[in-house]
């Protein structure tokens, strides 16, 4: 049997969504982005929405999203993307529209911008990819970098009595009456990449209801900015990072869920 | 069919809107602006046209909003004054750069900083000059009446199309807050139809992907974008100059000024030709593009130029740059919020005359 007796149709068990353009991933080897990327693009394949979807990417790691994603997007300023999201949706009550956003993006420069969104409901998807650091710049100290943790601007250990606390986004925006579902999930695991795919579909079939704001957060690992290979960066986030901001959904279906 | 209506400049600007047929508008509430986002409130467009009406969280969220629905092609606007304008700043550098049409009024306060409430024409350089960060420029048209807030906001529309770029409507606290009759237009349909080429409203199969962006990390491409958008300013100066002049023909004396200013100088020009003084004004109504041309060729047959505006003097760097020395030229104006009046021009105007400068 030589390769050319292998690849058949019928031997297919996998292949990369359409949605996803053929340009070479430029994230770091390990960087949990590529694979959000791929199961937000193949939701929106399996639903079949690809023309009626519009994402919003914004500043950070996340800016190049649209090198990669095979939808029309509009490229957000620092922190507005849930705005751009709103002047969207507005205008396109029956679209799908979504944001994927970074920790520094979401909860230090657009807080505003993400509480208020939410607050109003607007019937969009927020993607929250939370790595506790600012990837793009560097490895500097994010809103939701960890207390204690080195990065490059905190290098000897985030200070939470000069630097502030570690910020739960997730946990802030589910007390909000706009949102109607809110969840937290990882994909360093196959069983993690099932659920967050899940959430993700939810997510959208929410929007068809126009209930209000579906919040996902995805704990990530950025191993370039932890300085770690990525195994380690892996055993690190599941150490540390999800002890601290813990998977589950926080509100399904408008409520809280109770603990 | 004439529909006469007596008006707030603000209220002006809000009715005009929905009969220009815009889809949306995006705001903040700040004095002396706020009947804007009041009227419209008010007047309930949804019910009239389908246009959505929504009160932001700030200004920074209300221009990435207009960004937003810009981006899908909608005809959106964004109304502030002074400070609110400033921080719409990155948001309009981003929809400069990435070649979004929108229209944006700016009802002029006193500043800087958080400064007063009342009139001013202080923000030229900003208006004019980029006002964010980058190379970029927006078209800008400055109202002298009520009648021009409403029709500005339907040209404005046109050429913020025409040209995939946001045009400012520079007014000041006097405009905004004043009522004078207007002739309103005729309710104008909502666009329904959206150009393929870059609207982002969702990629079907038959053609690429569009993407709103003003990024290009390659310096050589982002250097060819400039050059693009650099051409299409070129293009502005040259087809959209607008302007008025009033008793120019035989003016030995030129005031240049727009806006309010203009309304205070054309009675200051009266009072001069009673005098005696062969006085004209020449009224800016693009501020850019500016009126180069004319006032080069102005320059050439006046005795003297006065520049009346409320600031402390940045028109007339451009009406220097375009008199090229040939005449001189000199400012008059209050600011801080104080409104020139027009024997307090004349004033300005004898001095300029006799040789003497402030």
């Amino acid at each position: 049997m030589n390769l050319k007796d292998i690849i058949k149709p019928e031997n297919l068990v996998y292949s990369k969504t359409p949605l996803l353009t053929d340009n070479v991933m430029s994230y770091c080897p390990g960087c949990s982005h590529g694979t959000a990327h791929r199961i937000i693009m193949e939701v929106i394949e399996e639903m079949g929405i690809q023309s009626e979807t519009i994402g919003v990417a914004p500043v950070g790691c996340s800016v190049l999203a649209y090198d990669f994603m095979n939808i029309d997007m509009a490229q957000a300023a620092h922190g507005r993307a849930p705005a751009v999201a709103t002047g969207i949706k507005r205008c396109w009550p029956e679209k799908y529209v979504f944001t994927y956003q970074g920790d520094g993006d979401l909860a230090a420069i657009g807080t505003a911008e993400t509480i208020h969104a939410c607050n109003r409901g607007e019937n969009i998807m927020i993607v929250f990819i939370n790595n506790g650091i600012y990837g793009m710049t560097g490895g500097q100290m994010a809103p939701t970098t960890l207390p204690g943790m080195k990065s490059s601007t905190s290098p000897f250990g985030r200070d939470v009595a000069t630097m502030g606390n570690p910020i739960k986004m997730t946990d802030l925006v589910a007390q909000l009456p706009g949102t109607y579902y809110v969840t937290r999930q990882a994909v360093h695991k196959p069983v993690n990449v099932r659920r967050t795919k899940k959430a993700i579909r939810i997510a959208l079939e929410n929007q068809k209801l126009n209930k209000g704001l579906s919040f996902i957060e995805i704990v990530s690992s950025c191993n370039s900015g932890w300085k770690m290979t990525p195994v380690q960066a892996n055993i690190w986030m599941e150490e540390n990072m999800i002890p601290f901001y813990p998977l589950g959904d926080l509100k399904v279906d408008g409520e809280l869920v109770k603990k | 069919m004439r529909e006469l209506r007596l008006m707030k400049g603000n209220e002006a600007i809000a009715e005009a809107a929905i009969r220009a047929g815009a889809d949306a508008y995006f705001g903040y509430p700040i004095t002396p602006q706020s009947e804007v986002l009041e009227y419209l409130m008010a007047e309930q467009p949804m019910e009239r046209t389908g246009m959505v009406v929504l009160q932001a969280e700030s200004e920074i969220a209300a221009i990435n909003m207009v960004y937003g629905a810009a981006a899908t092609g909608k005809r959106v606007l964004t109304s502030s004054s002074s400070p609110g304008i400033s921080l719409k700043q990155e948001g309009i550098s981003y929809i400069a750069g990435a070649e979004l049409p929108c229209l944006i009024v700016n009802v002029v306060r006193g500043g800087p900083g958080l400064g007063t409430i009342q009139p001013s024409q202080a923000d030229y350089f900003q208006s004019t000059k980029g006002g964010g960060h980058g190379d970029y420029r927006l078209l800008v048209l400055a109202p002298a009446s009520v009648q021009e807030m409403s029709d500005f906001v339907k040209l404005g529309f046109e050429l913020a199309f025409k040209y995939r770029n946001p045009v400012l409507i520079l007014s000041d606290g006097v405009i905004g807050q004043m009522m004078e009759k207007v002739e309103l237009f005729e309710q104008q349909p909502r666009v329904t139809t959206f150009d393929p080429a870059w609207t982002v409203t969702g990629k079907p199969k038959e053609r690429e992907r569009n993407i709103a962006t003003s990024l290009d990390l390659d310096p050589y491409r982002q250097e060819k974008h400039n050059y693009k958008l650099q051409a299409k300013y070129k293009a502005m100066e040259e087809n959209e100059v607008r302007f008025e002049e009033f008793d120019c023909k035989d003016a030995e004396y030129l005031i240049v000024a727009y806006g309010s200013s203009a309304r205070i100088s054309q009675k200051a020009v009266q009072l001069a030709r009673a005098k005696g003084i062969k006085a004209g004004l020449f009224r800016p109504i693009t501020l850019f593009p500016f009126p180069k041309q004319e006032i080069s060729a102005l320059a050439s047959q006046v005795k003297g130029i006065l520049s009346v505006e409320m600031s402390a003097g940045q028109m007339i760097e451009d009406i220097q740059l375009a008199a090229a020395g040939k005449v001189n030229v000199q400012h008059f104006g209050r600011y801080g919020g104080v409104i020139p009046a027009p024997d307090e021009v004349l004033e300005a105007l004898e001095l300029l005359i006799s040789g003497g400068s402030k």
